[in-house]
């Protein structure tokens, strides 16, 4: 226990815990609007991510994208890479809905079932990186960690109080934090956004006024999809990284950090994430990295105990609760 | 839907059947599983998984089949009666591995420890007849201490809390060396006492086939207490838990207390399946328990049939023998195993054997579905 | 998902089985009580959700062995009412009383296991059980048997001479070892059950998924549910919802012989004719407030009540 290691760098532990929790915050908008709809935990949600990862990868390699590139290329290549990734993502999001739980709706087949086939999904999904398209076309697929070219490269901008602010932090949590606000203000002020509030609400009464419950589904699943392609740019550029099991554990937080907020509110997946971010890294500065995950799910249970719905409740719904 | 009905036909004609007939069909059953080791007529011989020089073991992808039933009873009194989704299950597992570990071993920490403490020889253990009770009571207490704040949340938060609880108990078996071994795991792990046969212990890594019948007896102890769960004012519960827990509730069924007890008997199932890993390994470690085996577990409850044993059977013995029969596409197995998990549950929700119960619903909603395709 | 499903079948159709009333005896409760006696108090309860007041001040009581209906226009606050007297809200102000004990605060099963059982407007059967499962759920309420009792069997019961066996080893085996109490509760559960579904008159599909049942076998099916956990007190929400005359004829004289057996009845009912028909007294609920209390006759005839339920012309009928 090493209190005085975290007391030392409380600012800089801080800041690297707010890093983090963006990405978390980001994915953790897939779940949460995915709950809020169809009150369904997408378990392929993670892989969605994932996937997204590789598109941020596999574009820097078609656009021969490498570090040390001027800044106009490093603009263009990041902007691309962000276009690639959403669309990988929110591609994937939508094929697992069509595929998977199109067809369980149709026979209107228990909560369970759903839960099952998203396990499925993601298993796929990752074999997919890490034997299929290994088989077909070799390295970098496989089982193996693979690098990410650091095409925006880490600079110290500006200093507050001695704490340096680099490019690549303030990107990601202002990008992050822009992107939530985006969504924020669509679900709330953009005529598809009332459908998909109407529906989170209540889907029966919802479908009775006109509201295309299945073209709000696909909605949401695009729109989280797009949000964890956005996560997976940002991760990229923080880490370097990907791996074809990448999406587990981060999946596993955001959700975390969506049920820590309160699933189906957008504005809790934001505070979940940023609060399970910062919480991780303060616990393995004071014990050690080891514990990260464990801390997460402590912390999980105890805010799950004393407030069941999350710090900010559950409401897609009413999203201004 | 037909293999449906027909499924349900071979079901009833099991009920209608005189009881003479069922004990003696029965009692058949359990001479030939007995007999599987030793299985070596063609062209029933092709079950076998050791024809090829790379094959497994036949008796030892036999004992694992049988682990991964008893594993699939237990979890289908959790996922398929009560209606719990469990995906830490694993950390159960793992906690029956490792109480045979710290408490049997000569050479693991906690023993070392008991015995400097109280001045007792070198190499002593507990026994094994005193690990099984250690065992399925730790497994049984962590079921408990994570229940109870839990199984009172919604269920979707049961789901994430117990994938969380599975992942901590493999990172703290990891991390605590001093007590678990860490990484390295722990060796010596005990078998069951027996009589010296050809001056080997009589439960020894060669043969596995009496580690397959010690398996299977006890499965079959399991399956006759399970059923006699199913069949009484618990099972009944369950299944009204299942369906309107509100409900449940206003007609006298105390909701949590029941939940807690499915989860605890759940648990102590995958501590015993666990321990018997862990004896006949006669090593654990962590990395034996990642989560993705909670995955398979639930898998088999679900793809066989949620809710009911034959089905939970059939599920284990897919899942598990399976991929051993061909092992040469190994790195295709996940891969396989995500594909058939999507495939059967798209295209047969209600498992490869539903329970009839089930069957009958499905076949109900199909109808409506036509009827109300009719009216249009 | 799991919405009752009789869109096909018409309620005519069924045949209505006469009720068997032969087993009244072996179905009729205890009394812990003296008949007339004060069962259930509301005692001036007043309810609010935000700044609207659902109930206010509202006060009655349901005396022992009578049958109470509690009516008013929608809106009223009768499913309010019936919430908080069964434990589902807790009233702002005021109190409520069963058998002197205060409802608010306990969960729901202690309830039932007090002595309140209740059906659903809406029907919330166990659809993927049988009937007699159904039925069975409720006779557990009174059971004993614990997960380890289940298991093992080690709480032996002497078994009195209607329950031994005929004859044989296992008689011998009976006399010397007793027999388990959780056979001897199933054992009376599924009696007690069968007697049930013939008392509601749907023993003719005991054996049938809940959510196979016609609607009319649902609903009361509901009532058999609910009776087996022996209440003192049973509440019915709208139990007529959805039948036809006949039906509702069939119905009045099942309410009249649950109280028979010894269950006082709280019927909440928008249908007028049928709470005039069966009830011995009524309290009629309007804007949260209680409007008049009386026997049929008297309500019929009270001026406040016709101009606030009976004036209304969708409900006249």
């Amino acid at each position: 226990m090493d209190f005085d290691a975290l007391i030392s760098g409380l600012d800089r532990h801080t800041l690297d815990g707010i890093t983090r929790g963006s990405i978390y915050a980001l994915v953790a908008l897939g779940y949460t609007m995915v709950y809020g709809v169809m009150k369904l935990i997408n378990f392929a949600h993670s892989e969605v991510f994932m996937v997204g990862t590789w598109a941020v990868l596999g574009t820097y390699t078609a656009i021969g994208a490498t570090a040390g590139m001027g800044v106009g290329m490093v603009i263009a290549a990041t902007l691309l890479a962000l276009l690639a990734a959403m669309l990988a993502s929110a591609g994937t999001a939508l094929a697992v809905e069509r595929i998977a739980y199109r067809p369980l709706r149709k026979k209107g087949a228990p909560p369970l079932i759903f839960l099952i086939t998203g396990i499925g999904c993601s298993i796929v999904l990752v074999e997919t990186f890490g034997q299929v398209l290994r088989v077909i076309f070799g390295p970098p697929f496989g089982r193996v960690t693979v690098n990410i070219p650091s095409v925006l490269e880490t600079t110290t901008l500006f200093e507050i109080g001695g704490l340096n602010i680099t490019n690549t932090r303030l990107l990601i949590i202002v990008g992050a934090i822009a992107m939530m606000f985006a969504l924020d203000t669509f679900v709330n002020k953009s005529r598809l956004g009332r459908g998909v509030r109407a529906v989170a609400q209540d889907p029966d009464t919802a479908s009775l006024m006109g509201v295309n419950q299945e073209r709000v589904i696909m909605l949401v699943f695009v729109l989280g999809g797009a949000m964890a392609g956005v996560a997976a740019l940002l991760y990229s550029i923080q880490y370097d990284i990907t791996k074809f099991d990448i999406g587990f554990f981060i999946g596993l937080k955001a959700f975390t950090a969506a049920v820590l907020g309160g699933i189906g509110n957008l504005r809790g997946a934001l505070v979940g994430g940023l609060f399970l971010g910062i919480a991780e890294v303060y616990a393995s500065i004071i014990w050690s990295s080891e514990w990260t995950n464990v801390t997460a799910f402590v912390v999980l249970v105890i805010i799950l105990m004393f407030r069941p719905t999350g710090l900010l409740g559950e409401s897609l719904g009413k999203a201004r609760a | 839907m037909s293999q449906i009905t027909s499924a349900l036909r071979i079901g009833d004609r099991w009920d209608h059947a005189p009881k003479a007939v069922r004990w003696v069909a029965l009692l058949l059953l359990v001479a030939f599983a007995y007999y599987l080791p030793y299985l070596n007529i063609l062209p029933f011989a092709y079950v076998r998984t050791d024809l090829t020089s790379s094959g497994s073991d036949w008796a030892s992808v036999l004992f694992l089949v049988v682990v991964y039933m008893i594993v699939a009873v237990g979890l289908n009194v959790v996922i398929g009666l009560a209606g719990l989704l469990d995906l830490g299950y694993v950390g159960f597992y793992a906690l029956g591995a490792y109480s045979i570990a710290l408490f049997g071993s000569p050479s693991s920490p906690v023993t070392q420890l008991i015995a400097d403490r109280f001045g007792l020889s070198e190499g002593w253990a507990v026994p094994f007849a005193f690990c099984i009770p250690i065992a399925i009571l730790m497994a049984l207490v962590a079921g408990v201490i994570l229940g109870a704040p839990t199984l009172r949340l919604r269920g979707d938060y049961l789901a994430i809390v117990t994938l969380g609880f599975g992942e901590i108990i493999r990172i703290t078996a990891r991390n605590v060396d001093g007590v678990t071994g860490g990484a390295a795991g722990i060796t010596n792990v005990p078998t069951p006492p027996g009589p010296e046969i050809d001056g080997r212990a009589f439960f020894n890594t060669i043969d596995a086939e009496r580690w397959y019948w010690l398996a299977l007896t006890i499965l079959i102890l399991i399956i006759f207490l399970a059923r006699r769960l199913e069949n009484s004012r618990v099972g009944r519960a369950w299944l009204a838990i299942r369906e309107d827990e509100d409900a449940a509730a206003v007609m006298g069924v105390a909701g949590f207390k029941f939940k807690l007890w499915a989860f605890a008997i759940g648990a102590s199932l995958g501590g015993l399946a666990g321990l018997l890993f862990g004896s006949k390994q006669q090593y654990v470690e962590p990395n034996a328990f990642m989560v993705q085996l909670s995955f398979l577990f639930v898998a088999m409850v679900v793809i066989g049939g949620s809710g009911n044993i034959v089905g939970a059977l059939l599920g284990a013995f897919l899942l598990t023998y399976l991929p051993e029969r061909f092992r040469e596409f190994v790195d295709w197995r996940p891969f396989a195993f995500g594909v058939a998990m999507v495939a059967v549950m798209v295209l047969r929700p209600q498992g490869l054997v539903p329970s009839r119960r089930r069957a009958r619903e499905f076949e109900d909603r199909k109808q409506e579905a036509e009827e109300a395709a009719a009216d249009v | 998902m799991s919405e009752p499903t009789s869109s096909t079948s018409t309620v005519a159709e069924e045949q209505v089985v006469l009720p068997d009333t032969s087993d009244h005896d072996k179905i009729a409760i205890e009394q812990s009580g003296k008949q007339g006696d004060v069962l259930l108090e509301v005692d001036h309860v007043t309810l609010r959700f935000g700044g609207v007041v659902a109930l206010n001040d509202v006060d009655f009581q349901i005396r022992r062995g009578e049958i109470l209906g509690l009516i008013g226009p929608n809106g009223a606050g009768k499913t309010t009412c019936f919430n908080a007297m069964t434990g589902v809200y807790t009233p702002t102000d005021g109190k409520i009383r069963f058998k002197g004990h205060e409802i608010a605060g306990i969960k729901p099963h202690k309830i039932n296991h007090l002595g309140i059982a209740r059906t659903f407007q809406n029907i919330r059967l166990f659809p993927e059980m049988s009937a007699m499962e159904n039925v069975m759920v409720g006779c557990d309420a009174r059971h004993k048997s614990s997960v380890p009792g289940v298991l093992f069997r080690l709480v032996r019961v002497r078994p009195s001479e209607e329950e031994l066996p005929a004859s044989g080893i296992r008689r011998s085996l009976a006399k010397v070892f007793g027999i388990s109490r959780h056979t001897l509760e199933e054992r009376a559960g599924r009696k007690r059950s069968m007697e049930l579904l013939r008392f509601v008159g749907i023993a003719d599909r005991a054996g049938e998924l809940a959510r196979n049942l016609p609607y009319g076998y649902q609903r009361r099916l509901e009532i058999a549910r609910a009776l087996a956990t022996e209440p003192e007190l049973i509440c019915l929400d709208e139990p007529a919802a959805g039948f036809n005359p006949a039906e509702k004829e069939d119905l009045m004289g099942l309410i009249r012989r649950i109280r028979d057996l010894g269950h006082t009845v709280l019927v909440i009912e928008h249908d007028m004719k049928l709470v005039l028909g069966v009830t011995d007294r009524i309290v009629v609920l309007e804007f949260g407030q209680k409007i008049a209390e009386g026997t049929p006759d008297e309500v019929a005839r009270n001026p406040k009540v016709i101009a606030a339920y009976l004036g209304e012309p969708d409900d006249a009928a």
